[in-house]
């Protein structure tokens, strides 16, 4: 694997702007996603995540599974892999234990990774396999046109709640960690800077990292909930639905009310999946 | 004395990527953007501060700002 650049630490806006078209294949943009959908900001800070890894573009895997979200590793210039809904993280195991150095970033949605996906996402979580989880949320189905999602918050509209879902939700991060993921985090495509960082942060971790990142569907979420503009959509959910740690330290359980917190929530360290099989088969070859 | 001379920018946006979702506009924290029909369009470059946040929100890869 090449050797790891340090960090860029000179602040984005001294820089003239991030050049992306390296990154991207040749000749696909425009992408499918609608006007205002989130899930081309996260790719954006993605990129610029990598970036700062100093990764060799050829030593990074993108897996992903169906929805809108997954066609993301369609657009870019690394190995990837479009598979079947639900199952990303059953192919991402097998490349991972087949090519251990490859780094392995996994695209998903709420629904690919928590409804259909679920049983193998805690699984995942639970062998600390060295990868990198990205759960694009958007608290809905898209691609098939807005039905609820584990994620679709309580009282909120969509395809299958036609009155407002009356569901309790999933945190996609509580999950990750009593699942046995050592890295958990927390972005939204609204904090872009932020969410590179966070980003980085989970590429750069080792063992399964998993990132609950807020994104927005306004073709179908935000029509069916009366959100008018894209912007408005983000606002709502991104700006005023989320708070920093720093920002959370200093708030009432009151005041945290309805408001999940971004960053880096948790993080520890646990024997790593492929190098415990190594191990393994170092003892059975009586090495 | 005189002022150090303001830093000048410039806006390029490929007509053929945007779609004209206004986040760009939106959320530019000086309004140098406004919605032109279906696509976005400069109107107050002389405010632009190059932080560059429209591009970093821009979904569809269709807006850079770079030092003049
Ligand atoms: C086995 C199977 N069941 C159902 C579908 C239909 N389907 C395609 S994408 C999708 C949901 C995608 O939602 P999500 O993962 O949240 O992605 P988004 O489109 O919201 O980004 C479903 C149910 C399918 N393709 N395969
Ligand atoms: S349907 Fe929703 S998630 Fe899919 S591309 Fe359109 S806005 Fe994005
Ligand atoms: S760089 Fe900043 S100030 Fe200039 S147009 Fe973009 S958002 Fe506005
Ligand atoms: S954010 Fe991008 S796609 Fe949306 S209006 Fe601005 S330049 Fe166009
Ligand atoms: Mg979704």
């Amino acid at each position: 694997m090449s050797t790891q650049a340090a960090p860029r630490t000179v602040p984005y806006k001294e820089k003239t702007p991030f050049d992306y078209s390296s990154y991207l294949r040749k000749g696909k943009l425009p992408h499918i996603w609608c006007p205002g959908c989130g899930h081309g900001i996260v790719l954006k800070s993605l990129l610029r995540a990598i970036d700062a890894t100093g990764l060799n573009k050829d030593d990074i895997a993108l897996v992903s599974g169906i929805g809108c979200s997954s066609r993301t590793p369609g657009y870019v210039d690394f190995n990837t892999l479009h598979t079947v809904h639900g199952r990303s993280l059953a192919y991402a195991t097998g490349l991972k234990l087949a090519k251990p150095k490859l780094k392995v970033i996994v695209i998903t949605g709420d629904g690919d990774a928590l409804a259909i996906g679920g049983n193998h996402f805690i699984h995942a979580c639970r062998r600390n396999m060295d990868m990198t989880i990205m759960v694009y949320n958007n608290y809905i189905y898209g691609m098939t046109s807005g039905q609820s999602s584990p994620t679709t918050p309580q009282g909120m509209i969509s395809t299958t709640a036609k009155y407002g879902s009356i569901e309790p939700v999933f945190d996609t991060c509580d999950i990750a960690k009593a699942a046995g993921a050592t890295l958990v985090g927390r972005g939204t495509a609204y904090h872009c800077q932020e969410l590179e960082k966070t980003i980085y942060d989970a590429i750069m971790h080792k063992g399964t990292a998993v990132l609950d990142i807020l994104d927005s569907c306004p073709t179908y979420y935000g029509r069916f909930n009366k959100v008018k503009g894209n912007s408005e959509l983000m606002e709502i959910a991104e700006k005023d639905g989320t708070v920093s740690q720093a920002q959370a330290a200093k708030m009432t359980t009151e005041q945290l009310q309805g408001k999940l917190v971004r960053g880096i929530l948790h993080r520890t360290e646990r024997p790593e999946y492929c190098e415990e099989y190594e191990k393994l088969m170092a003892k059975a070859q009586g090495k | 004395m005189t002022e150090p001379a303001k830093k000048l920018w410039r806006i390029e946006i490929n007509e053929k990527l945007c779609k004209g979702c206004g986040i760009c506009a939106d959320f530019c924290p000086t309004n140098v953007l406004e919605m032109k029909g279906i696509i976005v369009g400069v109107v107050n470059l002389d405010k632009c501060t190059g932080c560059q946040l429209c591009d970093l929100r821009c979904p569809d890869f269709a807006i850079q700002v770079f030092p003049r």
